[in-house]
């Protein structure tokens, strides 16, 4: 054997041991990688959650959690209703068209729900995840004389509508998120779980 | 009288046998481990300029902080519990409870504002003198690296307390990883562990900070050592002191680091250690600046607190993140502004590297970039509302622009002449 194939041989073996390692190390990497996803527990806790409405009144909001996020359902009254109507201009995305996967299907209308009056909504907001505020009131001193009731967020200032659609030109990219869910009954509501429902 | 001669000659002998002793010990060390050799080339033999000024203390004073945190550190995880229905309580349990335990607490939480303080000023030292430029750039490289790993430290440490800012900060700050496309969602799933930030997401940032990222930052902080004895320390006047060796070998401007140099640093570290216990002891939460107020409210994931401000340290690059109505674009001007840094090397364009025998246009940059980062810091701690939102906008753009006309604005730049040798007229 040449003092030449020798050396290419020994270089062989040197690139194929380290590719083998390198193989190696990607593998064992993956456990640990995967060891930071959400665990069995975890997603056992974010299963669906019901909430009875049925002493929910007209123009009030009932939170509940789900997957540790706040889920706001509001009872919206005819008026309430009536002032979502008229102001798309103002709006980032009137017809939830820009984000389809900020609500289900069924809810991707005008009033943003299954049923016109019940909205059901996630309340963190689009930008970095913080609570926003519900503010009814109609043409309040901080929030101007524009403002015909919705949600305002106290971090960076986003607002959203009475559908939870976000005013243009503020930080929050897009309307806030409609979770999955469906009427049991009348007045039972599943969040996290929509088999069966809307269409 | 000659008794007395006799203890004097006793005593004598017994010292030079002690020495003797002594150094047989180094000597046998020695044989199996560099130890005289490392004391020489890093203390008593390595050469640093000798027209330091006082901004050159700051890199020793971020060593101090550095021990202080691990120490009162490692005092803290004897009593903390990482745990989201224990948290708060192992805390106040720590501040109330535990010997001294409110000292210990305090040293960390001020320790955390203090590292900020410190590297702060050594990176703008480093800026003024050019620090960063040939043959510096991996020094100045491995330095931002620590300065990413000291942000991502503060960060997790943040969690710790799981008061209402820890919870929120978190939650802001983990939800910007969103922005990334694509795989935006499922990456913040990831990094939580959960859907929400949970006693999954507590139990492992406290993992990261303190285990993960000290062991990473130790590293990193010898890292930067080596690399600066390598290419030896540079000075105000931003010349290299090693182009003019006597004929020891030994540079004409150099003084020994050991005693000359660690002598001035003691002098720095009292100086330090009396602003530091000044803090520690009568404003440990520096109004709110040190320790947020909303901070002494346990988390709470259903109510987003009235105004969300992340610490001091963080709050330049808060500031750019809101001055954009996009929240990708955000989140990318802000990750663009930390990575610009890491850069500076070879935007920079000018040979000359002390501000000192710069030009005009050099010295107006940088101080329309000092003021800029300055005022940034102070309105990240506002709330987004006009005429903040503005203002805030303005200052981007200055400070973007100090990065991206540089390679410009430094070729042209009329320079003074440089000296040969360092000017010390004290």
């Amino acid at each position: 054997m040449s003092a030449k194939s020798g050396l290419n041989r020994r270089h062989f073996l040197a690139v194929a041991t380290s590719v083998a390692g390198a193989a190696g190390v990607v593998m064992i990497a993956v456990p640990f990688v995967m060891s930071f996803k959400p665990n069995a527990k975890a997603q056992a806790l974010g299963a669906p959650v019901q909430v009875d409405i049925s002493k929910l009144e007209v123009g009030a909001l009932v939170r509940v959690m789900w997957r540790g996020k706040p889920v706001w359902v509001v009872r919206r009254s005819p008026e309430m209703l009536q002032r979502l109507k008229g102001r798309d201009a103002k709006l980032e995305d009137p017809r939830s068209e820009k984000f389809p996967d900020q609500q289900p299907a069924y809810a991707q209308n005008e009033t943003r729900s299954i049923r016109p009056e019940i909205l059901v909504v996630l309340g963190v907001c689009t930008h970095l995840g913080c609570a926003p505020i519900e503010r009814f009131d109609i043409a309040p001193v901080d929030l101007g004389p524009d403002w015909v009731g919705g949600f305002y967020c106290p971090c960076h200032g986003s607002k959203f509508d009475l559908a939870g659609r976000v005013y243009a030109g503020f930080p929050a990219p897009s309307n806030l998120a409609i979770p999955p869910y469906r009427f049991i009954t009348e007045n039972l509501i599943l969040v996290g779980d929509d088999t069966g429902a809307g269409s | 009288m000659n008794a007395r001669r006799d203890a004097i000659t006793d005593e004598t002998t017994l010292m030079s046998k002690t020495a003797d002793k002594l150094s047989e010990l180094v000597d046998w060390i020695d044989v199996r481990f560099p130890m005289t050799k490392m004391l020489k080339e890093h203390a008593t033999e390595y050469y640093a300029a000798k027209n330091f000024n006082v901004l050159y203390v700051f890199g020793a004073l971020a060593m101090v902080v550095l021990v202080i945190q691990l120490v009162t550190g490692i005092f803290l995880t004897m009593s903390y519990k990482p745990d989201a229905e224990k948290a708060f309580a192992s805390v106040e349990y720590i501040m109330r409870d535990v010997e001294w335990g409110w000292l210990i607490r305090y040293m960390h939480s001020t320790g955390a504002s203090f590292f900020f303080i410190v590297v702060y000023i050594h990176m703008f030292r480093g800026m003024m003198y050019g620090s960063y430029k040939n043959p510096r750039e991996l020094l100045w490289i491995i330095g931002m690296l620590i300065y990413v790993c000291l942000m991502a430290e503060g960060f997790l440490g943040y969690l710790l307390p799981w008061g209402q800012m820890s919870y929120w900060g978190a939650q802001v700050i983990v939800s910007l990883f969103g922005a990334v496309p694509g795989i935006g969602e499922g990456l913040v799933e990831w990094i939580r562990g959960d859907y929400f930030i949970s006693d999954i997401t507590l139990n492992r940032f406290f993992a990261l900070h303190v285990a993960a990222v000290p062991l990473a930052l130790i590293m990193l902080v010898v890292m930067h050592i080596l690399a600066l004895h390598e290419t030896g320390s540079l000075n105000p006047d931003g010349i290299e002191i090693k182009e003019h060796k006597g004929p020891d070998g030994i540079p004409l401007d150099g003084i020994a680091f050991h005693p000359y140099y660690t002598v001035k640093d003691l002098v720095a570290m009292i100086v330090f250690f009396a602003a530091f216990s000044g803090v520690v002891f009568f404003a440990p939460e520096m109004g709110g600046y040190f320790l947020e107020h909303a901070n002494f409210e346990p988390a709470n994931p259903l109510k987003t607190p009235e105004h969300i401000a992340p610490v001091w340290y963080y709050t330049p690059f808060y500031a750019i993140l809101r001055a954009v109505p996009s929240k990708g674009f955000g989140a990318f001007l802000m990750a663009m502004a930390l990575i610009l840094l890491f850069f500076l090397p070879w935007l920079d364009r000018c040979k000359v590297k002390s501000i000192r025998y710069r030009g005009w246009t050099f010295k107006l940059a940088l101080t329309v970039f000092a003021v800029s980062f300055v005022c940034l810091g102070y309105l990240g701690m506002q709330p987004a509302v006009e005429p903040y939102v503005t203002i805030t906008r303005i200052f981007t753009i200055l400070y973007f622009s100090f990065f991206l006309f540089m390679p410009i604005y430094t070729r042209f730049e009329k320079t003074r002449p440089v000296p040969e040798r360092v000017t010390y007229d004290q």
